[in-house]
């Protein structure tokens, strides 16, 4: 259901849209922008299901590599 | 410093012996009709092309010693491509280190691996590693065999003077200065050029506040498993943590090892050997090598910048090079794009010199390497940004992608450790004639030929060897008569007494039916192409590829 192969037009092209979005934010602004960002995109994929898959794809891959950027290892 | 092995002459201790030229002597300033500045791979190759289509250049350099240490390690396809045009090809191949495959490592872990050729059917390879002292040797021996370049040795440059019909130079030797007169004058002088310097222009861009060691070890140990001949790439390694690390295997036994530092480095202290051994000793550790000796051979710390002038010709002179553009080293666009200027220029160069194509013509070098230019900044800045994010969200972002790509196949296209350099499709329009017909795949009208293996009745050849020194007609299929022209090389594919495409891998590329034609230019660009292509269209392509309409 969740399409993990890629997908994008262009992934160096969003990459770079994603980090300049960012641009002159303040780190609580950037947390505030990522979450309306990910309501915005669910909104757009809709389908329940997927979106549940995405976000227990999200929870394990955190959990699993337990020394993210946040939580230094 | 080790000696070289016997097989191979000592480029690095090779000097140039500086000799007075007739110019110094005579009366009135002698004229010439090109005069470059700078002998270093972008102006050798430029003057190889320049000579092998029968025009005379004098070279002059400031030095009389090839490139000190191994600095561009990293030389594309493109550019071998290139190179077997200038009649060398074959020595760098020979003597450097074919590769195509990357592995990318996030931690201690391997995240994926990528192959930079993913499909059979080309002549050279992806990339070959081979010291730049090489590659500039084995360019200035080609350029000694040829009768129409003169290199003059120890020639600086230090006064220059443009009028609407020629460019006076004002040269310094051991012997004292002379004056000479040129009807067009190349500035492959570098980043730090003095010629630009002379001109009051800039080039300009972002720089990045970030320093790397490049660290050149010799040892007769393997380092990859397996001898593999890959490029390693670490993100945030345990043997340098934080920070990025680059291997890239070199002839000689030799191997680079770039460390990113951080910009709080001192670059002094850095540059220290007993500094350096410890940042390899760490390595080779993590290595199969493990405790092995290794030896220094060359070592520097640098910063960089993405930069360039805003206009690469300034009336009868032409930037090619560091000199017009600067990139970070992730993505090995330095001096593959120098190398891809010269040849954008010397064709045009030669026609408009033997006034076979109006000066406008070299108007369009100025536009389509700016072009290029800034799609190598582009991606060699989008590289650097990812390797060393400059924010806190950034690097989140960075290490989410890192992340994800252990598992998930779509982020490991995000993950940005240098998009490596290829040739630039140039713009649609200028020189290229729009397609009129239907065609797909990748060889539209401003991108290089791509190469196949073909069977003539010589043997086994490849189509780009097949091409010629001017404009030449790819026809698939039966020829009409009209199609052999003197003002093209007219090259059949499939048809009576052709080529033959025994893998079908050139009709597939140029998705090519019977009767479909490709004009391509000198440089190896496709600048036009046919489903039923008509003499007169020919013709007219052909115009605007030389600025004659």
């Amino acid at each position: 259901m969740l399409n993990t192969d890629f997908n994008l037009d262009n992934a160096d092209d969003f990459y770079e849209a994603l980090i300049d979005a960012h641009r002159d934010l303040s780190t609580a602004q950037s947390h505030e922008l990522n979450a309306r960002l990910v309501l915005l995109l669910a909104n757009h994929i809709g389908t329940l299901p997927a979106l549940r898959e995405a976000l227990a794809a999200a929870r394990s891959n955190v959990l699993g590599s337990g020394n993210s950027a946040l939580n230094p290892g | 410093m080790a000696a070289s092995p016997v097989v191979d002459r000592d480029f690095q201790a090779l000097e140039f012996a500086y000799r007075r030229s007739p110019d110094q002597d005579a009366s009135a300033p002698a004229f010439h009709d090109v005069v470059i500045v700078g002998a270093g791979p972008v102006g050798l190759a430029l003057a190889i092309d320049l000579a092998q289509r029968g025009v005379r250049v004098v070279v002059l350099d400031d030095d009389h010693r090839l490139s000190s240490g191994s600095r561009a390690i990293c030389f594309a396809k493109r550019t071998l491509e290139i190179f077997d045009r200038l009649g060398c090809g074959d020595r760098m191949v020979d003597k450097g280190v074919s590769w195509s495959v990357g592995k990318v490592f996030f931690k201690d872990e391997a995240l994926y691996r990528f192959d930079l050729t993913p499909e059979p059917g080309h002549c050279r390879p992806a990339f070959i590693n081979l010291q730049q002292y090489y590659v500039e040797g084995f360019l200035a021996e080609r350029a000694l065999a040829l009768q129409n370049i003169e290199i003059r040795w120890k020639n600086r440059i230090v006064g220059l003077r443009q009028t609407d019909a020629e460019v006076e130079l004002e040269v310094d030797t051991p012997d004292g200065r002379y004056r000479l007169r040129a009807g067009r004058v190349v500035a492959c002088d570098g980043s730090r050029s003095a010629m630009r310097t002379f001109m009051g222009l800039e080039s300009k861009g972002r720089v990045f506040q970030d320093r790397f060691l490049i660290a050149d070890i010799r040892t007769s140990a393997e380092l990859l498993p397996g001898g593999a001949t890959e490029r390693w790439f670490w993100f945030d390694p345990p043997f340098h943590p934080n920070q990025s690390v680059l291997l890239h295997r070199q002839p000689d036994n030799v191997w680079r090892v770039d460390f990113q530092l951080g910009w709080d480095a001192d670059p002094v202290e850095e540059k220290k050997p007993e500094n350096i051994v410890p940042r390899v000793r760490a390595l080779l550790a993590a290595s199969p090598a493990k405790d092995v000796h290794f030896t220094l051979e060359w070592a520097s710390v640098y910063t960089f910048a993405c930069m360039r002038m805003e206009r690469f010709r300034h009336g009868r002179v032409l930037f090619a090079g560091d000199s017009a553009h600067g990139v970070s080293p992730f993505g090995a666009r330095g001096a593959n794009s120098g190398v891809q200027d010269a040849e954008n220029l010397a064709w045009k160069l030669a026609l408009v010199v033997g006034g076979d194509a109006p000066d406008a013509l070299l108007d369009s070098y100025a536009d389509e390497r700016e072009f290029a230019a800034d799609e190598n900044i582009r991606c060699s800045t989008r590289a650097t940004d990812f390797i060393t994010p400059k924010s806190e969200i950034s690097r989140l972002f960075r290490d989410a992608v890192l992340g994800l790509a252990r598992e998930h196949p779509f982020a490991r296209r995000l993950v940005n450790s240098g998009r490596l350099s290829i040739a630039a499709t140039l713009p649609a329009t200028g020189l290229n004639t729009p397609d009129v017909d239907a065609f797909s795949g990748d060889l539209v009208p401003g991108a290089v030929a791509g190469d196949a293996r073909l069977v003539g009745t010589a043997g086994p050849t490849w189509l780009l060897r097949e091409l010629g020194r001017d404009f030449t007609l790819l026809w698939f299929g039966e020829a009409p008569v009209w199609a052999d022209s003197t003002a093209w090389r007219t090259v059949v594919i499939g048809g009576t007494g052709g080529l033959r495409d025994i893998e079908g891998l050139a009709t597939q590329r140029y998705d090519a039916r019977p009767g479909t034609a490709y004009l391509v230019r000198p440089d190896h660009h496709i600048c036009a192409r046919w489903r039923a292509p008509l003499a007169e269209g020919l013709r007219a392509a052909l115009d605007t590829a030389t600025g004659r309409r």
